[in-house]
């Protein structure tokens, strides 16, 4: 007998640069379809909005069928449809609104709009091999347009912002620092490579927001701008004195100053919340170093850490899909036609425009064998 | 095998309703039906979709009659309405058999939109895209204006907002044996300042357009189909290069 009582979600994620379609039942990964359109913003050296938008419309469709492909269902066994209402790039997500609200209506089926970020919490409960996710939880959630620190008490009804970056993304920091060290773009897997045969303890730069001082304000805040231009200034000074600029030694340095601000902020929040559980996501978990150090020096705290499958990380619609399939299950009503892309939606609005007078899903019927 | 995850519904006969957020008790109207109240329903009915200036969703029998027609008074806000214009328009055409869509010019972010829509909705329903240059459907009505008041109409050049201080014009003489506009210059770039010298070299009057009609859009596409032609590619009508610099060597920081 096939496990037929879960709902098939189908979601949409357009908030980047990653055009995601993702096919779950219920808490089951069906398809976790992305195409990406890194390349032409390589030349560029970071995320075009006008370049993404215009790639998000030429890869839906193809996205869609090729999602519908891999999970082997046809949209009219659809139960729902999800999209990624925010954050993310204005112009971006737009697309992704547009054709989920199409496909929606096409389909007569409920739409759920949700929140970017819990997504990337929600990707966790895709993966088949880890257990259950426990509540309370922190989640550090990095990539090349967020750095955010989170309480999770349950994912479909209560997430706090605990802090965020007040400037760059920690993955925009790599990039910005690879063009210094005139690496190519991304900076993360290059700043990784040149940082291999380097010392992380050669150059001592700074841990943003980290003094005393910064710890009523700005505890779990991040800050890596101020990082970057350190890194210019040393750079630059070594260059002035007619030194060769020692490129291992200044990226691994650098991303050590990363790693530790991320990882001692984070397991900070564990301890003053008493939480012992770490989650992970977000594209620039895809760093090596970060993954080691945080399951290093959590082990050490007694903190557990849980990270997704890489793939599930990065941006990608199997996230959104799931946590509307979580929403769901939880009672949720779905969201009505009306709402757009809000590119700085709060992460405690973890569904967007839910409709009081919808029907809510109802409880889920007896499974009848077939 | 029967699919068992539903939104409270006890039996298969009731349907999501987009636009009361509701299960509708009342089944869809069964092919060869009177859902639209008009014999030989369906028939071709097309649905058009345009965001290039504001966002309007319109459906109409192919014989041109229109059965619904939404637009929003917010010239912005596109991702925000058009679920409900598109799902107020099913509900006076249920079964489109295609969908056209306005492929631009207009600014880019809003058209998206209307596009993303179109092709997720034609997707859904498994018909076909019918694309239509948005110019195309200001102009055929303003050809169909003019012959309702036998006016003759002199050739004109359909002119919108295409920002960084351009407009975007298209160059129309009269109508076609199959009813459609005759453009004599494809949709074009112009600063605005200039504009007036190229119209009157071309002897074009000036038709400044505040809006799109979908359901002229939908025209247009009827007639295309019943003519066999094609109006436009499925791309957008951006005329414009994304607006990006590449990257430069970093500033110094000291
Ligand atoms: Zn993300």
């Amino acid at each position: 007998m096939v496990l037929m009582d879960a709902p098939l979600v189908l979601g949409i994620e357009t908030s980047c640069d990653e055009t995601g379609i993702g096919i779950v039942r219920g808490r089951q990964l069906l398809s976790n379809t992305i195409a990406s359109s890194m390349d032409e913003h390589a030349r560029y050296g970071g995320v075009v909005p006008e370049v993404a938008a215009r790639a998000h419309l030429e890869a839906l469709q193809p996205s869609i069928d090729a999602a519908l492909a891999e999970a082997g269902v046809t949209l009219d066994e659809i139960d729902a449809v999800a999209v990624t209402s925010g954050p993310g790039l204005a112009g971006a997500l737009m697309v992704g609104v547009g054709a989920a609200k199409g496909l929606a209506v096409a389909l007569d089926k409920p739409l759920y709009a949700v929140n970017h970020l819990v997504g990337h919490i929600a990707a966790d409960i895709l993966d088949a091999e880890a257990g259950e996710l426990e509540y309370p939880t922190v989640a550090l959630l990095v990539s090349g347009g967020h750095t955010s620190l989170l309480l999770v008490r349950d994912l479909t009804s209560d997430v706090e912002l605990l802090g965020e970056t007040m400037d760059d993304a920690a993955g925009e920091a790599f990039d910005k620092v690879a063009r210094l060290l005139k690496l190519p773009y991304p900076g993360g897997p290059e700043i990784d490579r040149a940082a291999a045969s380097g010392d992380p303890t050669a150059i001592r730069f700074p841990r943003g927001l980290s003094r005393a001082s910064d710890m009523a304000s700005h505890r779990y805040d991040f800050s890596f701008s101020g990082l970057k231009t350190a890194v210019a200034r040393w750079v630059e000074q070594h260059e002035a004195a007619g030194q060769p600029v020692p490129v291992a030694d200044v990226a691994a340095s650098f991303r050590e100053a990363v790693v530790d601000v991320l990882v001692t902020k984070a397991l900070d929040a564990c301890e003053r919340y008493g939480v012992p559980r770490l989650l992970l996501g977000g594209g620039v978990i895809a760093n090596k170093r970060l993954r080691d150090v945080a399951l290093e020096r959590a082990a050490a705290a007694g903190v557990a850490v849980r990270i997704p499958p890489l793939r599930l990380c990065t941006d990608n619609g199997a996230m959104i899909a799931a946590l509307a399939a979580e929403l769901i299950a939880s009672g949720r009503r779905p969201s009505t036609l009306a709402f757009g892309a809000d590119s700085t939606l709060p992460v405690t609005e973890i569904q967007v425009a839910e409709d009081p007078d919808a029907a809510a899903p109802g409880p889920l019927p007896a499974r009848v064998g077939s | 095998m029967s699919h068992m995850w539903r939104f409270e519904v006890p039996s298969g006969s009731k349907k999501w309703d987009m636009h009361r957020h509701k299960w509708d008790e009342v089944p869809r109207p069964s092919a060869g039906g009177t859902g639209v109240g008009r014999p030989g329903y369906p028939g071709t009915v097309i649905i058009g979709i345009d965001s290039s200036l504001g966002t309007a969703v319109a459906a109409i029998a192919r014989d041109g009659e229109v059965l619904a027609d939404e637009q929003s008074e917010n010239a912005l806000g596109h991702a925000e309405v058009i679920g409900d214009l598109l799902s107020r328009a099913l509900q006076a055409a249920p079964e489109p058999t295609h969908v056209a869509i306005g492929m631009g010019p207009g600014p880019f972010t809003g058209l998206r939109v209307g596009i993303a829509t179109a092709r997720a909705f034609a997707l859904g329903r498994r018909i076909p895209l019918v694309p239509v240059p948005s110019h195309d459907g200001i102009a055929l009505g303003i050809l169909l204006r003019d012959a309702l008041t036998g006016t003759e109409t002199p050739r004109f050049a359909v002119v919108t907002d295409a920002r960084r201080r351009e407009f975007a014009y298209s160059v129309y003489d009269g109508i076609d044996d199959d009813g459609l506009p005759i453009r004599i210059l494809d949709a074009t770039l112009s600063p605005r300042d200039e504009l007036d010298a190229r119209l009157a070299e071309l002897g074009a009057v000036r038709y400044d357009a505040t809006g799109v009609s979908a359901a002229m859009i939908a025209l247009a596409a009827a007639r295309a189909l019943d003519a066999g032609r094609a109006l436009a590619g499925f791309e957008p009508l951006y005329l414009r290069s994304p607006d990006v610099v590449a990257a430069h060597a970093p500033k110094r920081v000291s």
